[in-house]
């Protein structure tokens, strides 16, 4: 793993810094490759973060269908994850990811927001457990499953 | 596969052929506001995209070459992240490991300025049906 040799993460929120995960989804969605996706903040708890992914044609992956590409909700799912840490730590701690693991159920529906959903089930002093589904519209039907694990690159989870 | 059948998403991103090796392409694409994650880095989900279109063009190159038009429906992919990507441009190419008559498994690898050091992995398995054109 490359241990960045310059200020990690987002450098608005210094380690340790109070996670206020309102705030701080907003500042992470303005700008990069999440600006660019149109990821928004939609809800959140404890352990638990959600972003919204509106529809657009310039994110779809089958030209004939209109059905949003797989990579845009692989970036949902990394971030609403990577957010959800926090909510569980209370604090920003720097961290990367290890790897993501993505099981497709269908399409989402074109024109259809999809929701992140992502969860920290455990952590550890470097590793944290995610997981998570994205959906567009019903909990229940999702649109994939997520599961995966992050490093902290600066500092400890506990 | 051509430049103009790689998917809206890719081309918004930048994605394009770079070059074609052994009949299976290499994708290659600049750094970008659009695809930076955290500051100085490129974003895991930007790099897994690459990877997973990387790994849908090896398969349709695979597919031509047998002669076989066959519709591709993602069924799952597994991501590594090992590097850190930074600020130049950046690389991905699939490899089909096995592709039976319904279902492929396809590797990829990302990497940047030195291809012996692949900053990311992914596997890919794709669910394959003849398709109806």
């Amino acid at each position: 793993m490359t241990t960045p040799d310059r200020p990690p993460a987002f450098t608005a929120l210094p380690p340790g810094f109070e996670f206020d995960p309102e705030r701080g989804s907003r500042l992470m969605t303005r700008h990069g490759h999440g600006g660019w996706l149109g990821l928004n903040y939609h809800a959140h708890g404890d352990g638990w973060f959600e972003l919204e992914l509106p529809w657009r044609e310039e994110l779809v992956g089958v030209t004939e269908t209109g059905v949003i590409a797989s990579g845009p909700i692989i970036s949902l799912m990394d971030n609403a994850t990577s957010m959800s840490v926090w909510t569980m730590t209370g604090k920003f701690v720097p961290h990367a990811t290890l790897d993501l693991r993505v099981d497709y159920m269908r399409g989402a529906v074109p024109g259809r927001s999809v929701i992140g959903h992502g969860e920290c089930y455990k952590l550890t002093r470097t590793i944290s457990f995610v997981r998570g589904i994205a959906h567009d519209g019903d909990p229940d039907d999702p649109v994939a499953h997520v599961i995966g694990t992050f490093m902290a690159t600066h500092g400890s989870y506990l | 596969m051509t430049g103009a059948e790689l998917p809206p998403y890719a081309k918004a991103l930048g994605i394009e052929i770079d070059r074609v090796e052994n009949g299976t392409p290499v994708l290659g694409v600049d750094f970008s506001d659009r695809i930076l994650g955290r500051p100085g880095f490129l974003h895991g989900g930007a790099m897994s995209g690459l990877m997973e279109m990387a790994a849908i063009a090896a398969l349709h190159a695979e597919m031509d070459r047998r002669g076989e038009a066959m519709r591709l429906k993602p069924v799952n992919v597994q991501v590594e992240f090992m590097r850190g990507g930074t600020e130049q441009r950046t690389f991905a190419m699939g490899t089909v490991t096995r592709a039976g008559r319904r279902v492929a498994l396809v590797n990829a690898e990302c990497w940047q300025d030195d291809r012996t050091k692949p900053i990311a992995l992914a596997q890919m398995k794709i669910l394959l049906s003849p398709s109806e054109g």
